[in-house]
């Protein structure tokens, strides 16, 4: 019975609210870091490795220091120096222990802490009762929301700097190069990711 | 007047969205209605001038290499009073502003004003500053969200316009959203390049 909640949480978290397209989470990166195919793999990486260990820590932080104390209303504050501090923290462990690995999604990870999706999933963890008093395994519906949402991330970049590559050699309006025509893109494939919607799980 | 200038380039100059290329993400997300976008403007303006204000008051004693974390968490404190004020005051606006709230803790432009205007100038130009760029960053926000709410729903500021007409539905949710910038960037590209040209 479990499996069925996680699936679902995990596929509505990457099709029908898909963090950028749907939800509009995160469009920095997703516009800054779309021109090429494998640095949006590299930043995807990056960003589903940080989501989902965000929501990981965040959950106890939130169940078992936060609301014990009254001070739940402080998550603002506490999440983003927590986030901040983590991507921190993994910048330097993943330069310690592979240097290979740091070489491809290194110069990606302080582009984290300011990316809105990684914020933006430990407060809906909150927010959709995850971290209640009483939710059974809300543990791991946090962390599936998290790698969900990064997944869903990971895919719209990808497709993204696709689509982006193929513009490149096309002809486009002087006026329309850049930002407009990537948005233009980015509503096209958000309709597309609208027909999602209609899928029942 | 210079301190006019530090007010106006917010609004045409260095607009925050169409120039400045910042925060699209509460921008797309909140232009379902023209309210949302005013609420939303009015909570953001009041981050960024407090933070400002604040960042600029204290910017002799800051620490250069603490300045970051620093800035991060002065920001963090006004948008937890903002959180509240607006679950208190207007619970039907903290509904539908929803987790954008929170997030204004990572809207580019108030630690970027910080970071940029702020902790290098004065209190009061640091203030007009914030204030302008907020309004800047409103102004872009309800027009978008005009169009939105005309076209999406056929309703402004909740009165429906032409009794009996089917709005247009995809432009109330995230395609319509991502088009009108897109329009409106390029009308901003179109008329700065014609400008450039003269």
């Amino acid at each position: 019975m479990e499996i069925r909640v996680f699936v679902t949480i995990l596929l509505s978290t990457i099709f029908i609210n898909n963090y950028v397209l749907s939800r509009m989470l995160g469009l920095c990166p997703f516009l800054g870091v779309s021109k090429k195919l494998d640095s949006a793999l590299g930043m995807g990486l990056a960003v589903i490795f940080v989501m989902t260990l965000t929501s990981f820590i965040t959950y106890p932080i939130y169940k078992y220091v936060l609301v014990p104390n009254g001070i739940a209303y402080l998550i603002t504050i506490v999440f983003i120096l927590v986030i901040a501090a983590l991507v921190q923290f993994v910048e330097m462990a993943v330069r310690k222990m592979s240097p290979a690995l740091y070489q491809s999604l290194g110069i990606f990870l302080p582009l984290i802490t300011t990316n809105c999706a990684v914020l933006g999933v430990a407060v809906l963890n909150v927010r959709s009762g995850f971290m209640d008093h009483g939710t059974s395994l809300g543990l791991m519906k946090c962390m599936v929301q998290g790698l969900g949402g990064g997944i869903g991330f990971t895919l719209a970049l990808i497709i993204m700097a696709g689509i982006r590559e193929r513009l490149e050699i096309a002809e486009i309006p002087e006026n329309l190069k850049g930002a407009p025509i990537t948005f233009i893109t980015a509503g096209l494939l958000a309709l597309a990711f609208y027909g999602f919607s209609g899928m029942k799980i | 007047m210079n301190y006019w200038k530090e007010f106006a380039k917010g609004l045409w100059e260095k607009n925050p969205q169409l120039v400045l290329g910042l925060a699209f993400c509460p921008t797309l997300a909140v232009s379902v209605s023209v309210s949302n976008a005013l609420w939303m403007t009015l909570a953001a303006t009041f981050v960024l001038v407090s933070s400002n204000l604040l960042v600029s008051a204290i910017r002799v004693i800051v620490p250069a290499h603490l300045r970051i974390p620093i800035f991060i968490t002065i920001i963090a404190g006004f948008v937890t009073v903002v959180d509240l004020l607006l679950e208190a005051y207007q619970p039907e606006v903290y509904r539908s502003l929803g987790i954008f709230i929170p997030l204004i803790v990572v809207n580019c432009i108030i630690l970027g004003r910080a970071e940029e205007f702020a902790q290098k100038n004065g209190v009061f130009l640091s203030v007009l500053d914030g204030l302008g760029m907020g309004i800047g960053f409103g102004l872009t926000l309800v027009v978008l969200s005009a169009v939105r709410e005309i076209l999406g729903a056929n309703k402004l500021f909740g009165y429906t316009l032409i009794p009996g007409m089917e709005p247009a539905l995809a432009m109330a949710l995230a395609p319509g959203a991502f088009f009108t910038l897109a329009l409106m960037l390029w009308a901003m590209n179109a008329v700065n390049s014609r400008k450039k040209g003269r």
